[in-house]
Parts: C-alpha cells; sequence; structure tokens
C-alpha cells in the first residue's frame, strides 16, 4: 500500500455508505478464493453482490447468479469491485463507463494489489469514482472498528462513542 | 522506510497513539477505559455467522485463545506505536519469538541470530528449537559481514535486538537490514529493551518485531507477556522460502494465508494457527494491565534513561567498577549507533564489570538494599543480577561472554526511585562487597 495513493477515511466512508448493489467482476465459486471471502462479508454487511465470471456463469455463488458480463448483470450496479489483474483492469473500466448510465454505475473500485493509473484516469474523466489497490472488506472493516478485533491498526483515534452495530 | 511512505504511519503523535490507539470508548456501555473482557467465547447470531467466523470470512471474536477484545485493544495499540500493520499478542516473549517461527519455519530450517542475546533466547534457539529442527546460527553481529558470511540456503530469517540485553549494545539494524533484504529473509527485531518509544525497527528495515511486554511495557513488574508486531511490508511471495504463508495451509482447508489477506496474512496466521495451535495466549488481565502501563510509556522511559544516564556514570567514575558498558557513554563503542537508532535515551539497563570478578560480582548483588536482586528487566523499581550465576548460567563460559555476561558483570535496570537513593545504595553495595571479598582472602 506504500504507493502514494491517499484516499481519505471521510471519502472511503462516503463510497462505503452510498452504495447498495455491487458486481464483483472475478468472483470465483470457490470458498477458499480471496474474493469469495470479500463477497461473503460484503452480504453480511448487507450489500447486495452480484458476480461476474464467464467461467462460473450460470452457476449460483452464495445465492447470486453468476453471469458472464457486467451488460448482462440485472439491475442497477453502483459499484463495480474488481478481482482481476491490473492488465484486465482497463477493459474493465472501460466496459463500465460504457454502462454508467444504463446501470447506475458511479463507482470502480479496484483490489488489493491491483491498479492501472490510465483505466483510472479514463474513469474518473467520465465521471465515475475510482478506487485502487484497497480492498472494500478491509476498508469496512477497519472504518467499523472490526479490523481492530484482530490485532490490526486501524489507525483511528476517536473518543467518540460509536453506536453499537447489531451485525 | 521514511513516515510518508508507511502506509501505517499515523499523523498522531507517539503519546496521543500510546493513550488512546486501539481503545476508543466501548460502544455497548460507553466505558471510557477498556473493559477486561474476561471470558472464553462468544455468541454467534446463527449457524452462518458461525461458519463465516470459523472460515475467517468476517472479523470477530469466536474463543478467547485465538483472539480477545482486551487482548485486541493490547495489540492495535503496540502496532501503532511501532507504525506496523498489526500485533500478535501472546503468554510471554518467549511465546513471541515461538510464533514469529513458527509462521515460517520448517523442519531442516535455519536462521541467523546475534549472540548478543538474553540468555533465555540463546537457550530458545540454541537447544529448544532443535527439537523441531530448526537450527540457529550464532554470530557477532558487530560485523555485519559476519551474517552475510553465515547465510545458507536454508536461512530464513536474521534475528537480533535493538539495544541489546544484557546491556549497551547496539545492532547496527539499516545494515543488516539490507543483508537480509539481498538475501531474501526476513529481519526479525526484539525491540524489548529500546521500547518503542527509543526505537522503530520498521523505519530501518525490518519485517517483524518482538516485545516481552512483560518489561517496559507493563512497567511495573505485574504481568507476563509477549507481542509480534508485523510490520505489513514484508513481501513473503517473493521467493519459495515462506511457504508457511503462500502456499496453501492444511490446517485451514487449504486456504493460502498471503494470497487472501495480503498485508494482514501474518497477523490473522498467528492467530488463527499460531495462536489456535500453540496456545500461549496472552491472559485478559495482563492486557489490560500492560494497557494501563503504555498509557505512561514515554514519561517512564525518559526517566529511566536520566537516571541511567546518571547511574552509569557515577558507576564509570567508582574506584571498585572496572568499566560499564552503557551506550549513553561517549567512551561506549555503541555511543554512534546509539544516537542513530534510539531517539531520545540510551535504555535503562546495562551491564558494568566489578574489579574482583565472579565472587565480586555475587556479592554486590547480595549487598544491596535498595535495589531489588532478582530476574527481571524494567520495573519502576531498580534491578540488579549477576547473570553469569543467574540468567546466563545455562551457557557455555564462551557463550556467556559473547552475549556479554562474563564472570565479572553486574546487570542493572535503573527504576524510577530518587537518584541519590538508587547510587547510595549501589557506592554501599560495593564497598561492602569489597570489604567481604578481601576479609574471605585473608
Amino acid at each position: 500500500m506504500s504507493d502514494g495513493l491517499n484516499y481519505s477515511d471521510g471519502h472511503l466512508r462516503g463510497i462505503l455508505h452510498a452504495v447498495r448493489s455491487i458486481a464483483m467482476v472475478g468472483a470465483s465459486p470457490y470458498w477458499n478464493r480471496p474474493s469469495y471471502f470479500a463477497m461473503k462479508y460484503l452480504q453480511i454487511k448487507g450489500y447486495r453482490v452480484i458476480p461476474i465470471n464467464p467461467r462460473a456463469a450460470g452457476e449460483e455463488i452464495l445465492g447470486e447468479t453468476c453471469y458472464a458480463a457486467l451488460a448482462e448483470a440485472p439491475g442497477n450496479i453502483d459499484m463495480v469491485d474488481l478481482f482481476r489483474d491490473s492488465e484486465a483492469a482497463g477493459a474493465v473500466m472501460d466496459e463500465a463507463i460504457a454502462l454508467k448510465d444504463a446501470k447506475g454505475i458511479r463507482v470502480v473500485w479496484m483490489q488489493l494489489g491491483i491498479r492501472n493509473d490510465e483505466a483510472a484516469a479514463r474513469g474518473e474523466a467520465a465521471g465515475l469514482t475510482v478506487v485502487m489497490d484497497r480492498c472494500p472488506k478491509i476498508e469496512y472493516g477497519r472504518l467499523h472498528a472490526e479490523l481492530s478485533w484482530g490485532g490490526f491498526n486501524s489507525r483511528i483515534i476517536s473518543s467518540k462513542r460509536r453506536r453499537a452495530q447489531i451485525l | 522506510m521514511t513516515k510518508t511512505d508507511n502506509p501505517n504511519w499515523s499523523p498522531f503523535g507517539f503519546e496521543t497513539r500510546m493513550i488512546h490507539a486501539g481503545t476508543p470508548p466501548e460502544p455497548v456501555t460507553g466505558a471510557r477505559q477498556t473493559p477486561i473482557f474476561q471470558n472464553i467465547s462468544y455468541v454467534f447470531y446463527d449457524a452462518d455467522h458461525a461458519a463465516s467466523l470459523y472460515n475467517l470470512q468476517t472479523f470477530g471474536f469466536l474463543y478467547s485463545r485465538l483472539s480477545n477484545p482486551t487482548v485486541a485493544a493490547l495489540e492495535e495499540r503496540i502496532a501503532s506505536l511501532e507504525a506496523g500493520r498489526g500485533a500478535t499478542c501472546c503468554a510471554s516473549g518467549h511465546a513471541a519469538q515461538m510464533l514469529a517461527f513458527f509462521a515460517f519455519m520448517e523442519p531442516g530450517d535455519a536462521f541467523i541470530s546475534s549472540t548478543r542475546l538474553y540468555g533465555g533466547s540463546i537457550t530458545q534457539f540454541g537447544k529448544t528449537f532443535k527439537k523441531f529442527d530448526w537450527h540457529c546460527h550464532f554470530v557477532d553481529f558487530d560485523e555485519p559481514e559476519n551474517v552475510r558470511k553465515a547465510l545458507t540456503p536454508k536461512c530464513k530469517a536474521i534475528f537480533c535486538e535493538s539495544l541489546a540485553n544484557p546491556g549497551g549494545v547496539v545492532t547496527d539494524l539499516e545494515a543488516i537490514a539490507g543483508i537480509a533484504e539481498e538475501a531474501g529473509v526476513l529481519l526479525i527485531v526484539d525491540n524489548t529493551m529500546a521500547t518503542p518509544y527509543l526505537c522503530r525497527p520498521f523505519e530501518w528495515g525490518a519485517g517483524l518485531s518482538i516485545h516481552s511486554t512483560t518489561k517496559f511495557l507493563s512497567g511495573n513488574g505485574t504481568s507476563l507477556g509477549g507481542c509480534v508486531v508485523d510490520s505489513g511490508t514484508f513481501d513473503w511471495a517473493k521467493n519459495d522460502k515462506f511457504g508457511g504463508l503462500t502456499k496453501p495451509e492444511p490446517a485451514y482447508h487449504g486456504l493460502t494465508f498471503y494470497e487472501t489477506f495480503g498485508d494482514l496474512a501474518f497477523t490473522t496466521h498467528a492467530h488463527a494457527v499460531g495462536l489456535r495451535d500453540l496456545g500461549a495466549t496472552m491472559a485478559p488481565m495482563n492486557a489490560f494491565q500492560t494497557l494501563l502501563g503504555i498509557e505512561t510509556l514515554s514519561l517512564r522511559i525518559e526517566r529511566h534513561c536520566q537516571n541511567a544516564q546518571k547511574v552509569a556514570e557515577f558507576l564509570d567514575a567508582h574506584d571498585l567498577v572496572d568499566w560499564v558498558s552503557y551506550a549513553g557513554l561517549k567512551s561506549s563503542p555503541y555511543h554512534a549507533l546509539a544516537k542513530k537508532y534510539l531517539s531520545g535515551g540510551f535504555g535503562s539497563v546495562f551491564t558494568f564489570g566489578v574489579k574482583g570478578g565472579y565472587q565480586m560480582g555475587m556479592k554486590v548483588v547480595e549487598n544491596c538494599e535498595l535495589c531489588s536482586h532478582l530476574a527481571n528487566v524494567g520495573d519502576t523499581r531498580t534491578l540488579i543480577l549477576h547473570p553469569a550465576s543467574t540468567t546466563h548460567r545455562q551457557l557455555t563460559d564462551e557463550q556467556a561472554l559473547a552475549a556479554g555476561a562474563g564472570p565479572d558483570v553486574v546487570r542493572v535496570s535503573v527504576g524510577l526511585e530518587t537518584l541519590d537513593d538508587i547510587t547510595a545504595d549501589l557506592d554501599q553495595a560495593l564497598k561492602t562487597a569489597a570489604e567481604q571479598t578481601k576479609k574471605a582472602a585473608e
């Protein structure tokens, strides 16, 4: 993460609170894959997560039907969460830009380890919010004091009492 | 690594973090001081929640051998103080060493360690680890090239203490980190004696740091504990040495920790596999005591260091003292390194050599009235010990000498009492011991 990318806590919190539906590009049907962990967690937190993966198209992943491409996903997609490599991020970004108005896409979020500055610039020029090299699960957990339960450094210092959360 | 490119760096100051990091108000009750969660288990919402926790798919508590809210608060606080990604607390400093190596060592593997270590660590690494077929090669780190020469294909890590116990020795962390980096191995730094207040090992290239929280962090000699802090910046996949984190973990149905958890991998593994299966968990009460201790860490360490400097100068000028090994003395060969790696003082644990050898060393310790004769360091009380007859007695003469614990050596951990009372006690003990030794010789 020592990459010069600097997203403020408020910015990330704003995205995670505004978004309700997420298309997860590269979602895996296998329980021990990182994308499966993230999808499961985001579902627990109340997000609708639609898996996108041509190799698993038609299969069910965590109760949701998997689609071959973004364009096939039903309904609105607030955010595209990218579980692909940095190179593939370019094509997915162009797809997201093309579908932006039809699907209501506002955010393209590239997972931890994924960064494509050219794609990000195209997305931002088209009016999309772009996050790179972060995991929405980790950031959600960090901003809601759950990451701290694992002994992690959340970097959050506050004397404010949080509202106790029910799941 | 500079502050600005460390993603775990906080804009808040050290003193603010030692009071606040990891401990926001408890959300259910609003309790401002951290509650002691003196419980074993945590209720699941439903079977699916239980499954998610067991599969590590969601954050949360399952069973206190793996994690506990009070212990987690301490973990986050120590991680914050060293600008690490996460920390794993455990039953003792020895348990922390075990946990750190357990994550990646396989039978037949090796690591290199400095000879200048706490005596108990020399025994753990040299004797007990052998039972796991883990091999420790001890070398003198004063000449960093020795470390490079000791590298073997099976070597996975390099271990040293930033400010070494029993005394006065400072390791050239940057030079050693460079060798580790070149060799693709992990640098582990025991930062117990320096504490995060004086030294932050990740700023110099360490991948993990180790603490015996028993010492200055808890501070009052009440609570055993240990901690492994992960920098979060070591690339476990840079070569094939760290399969424990980069290959499917059989103890977790083939989960690959580094791929799944990224920079959270080590700390997740240390809890979910290390503590789960080694069982050396920190007690919640000890975590609470240590949290309290850390709240005043900077104040205590400043005074510890001030007192130690004065006591070292006093002993250095004493007729019955042969030498003093304290990095705060300009005459110390480690003074320059200490100024580079330690900020705000030179520690408070050091050794001195008495004129008259083994007998005189033992007698000085026995004649102290204020300084406590016991095996510990980093207490509010001044502690004194003759390592050759106690902590380092399991070692060969050669090992003891290499570790800085020869027959004439006395170790002192300077406390927070009135300075004049500490020096007066040492003065009378030295004089009485000299008389007794003289009489015995007659």
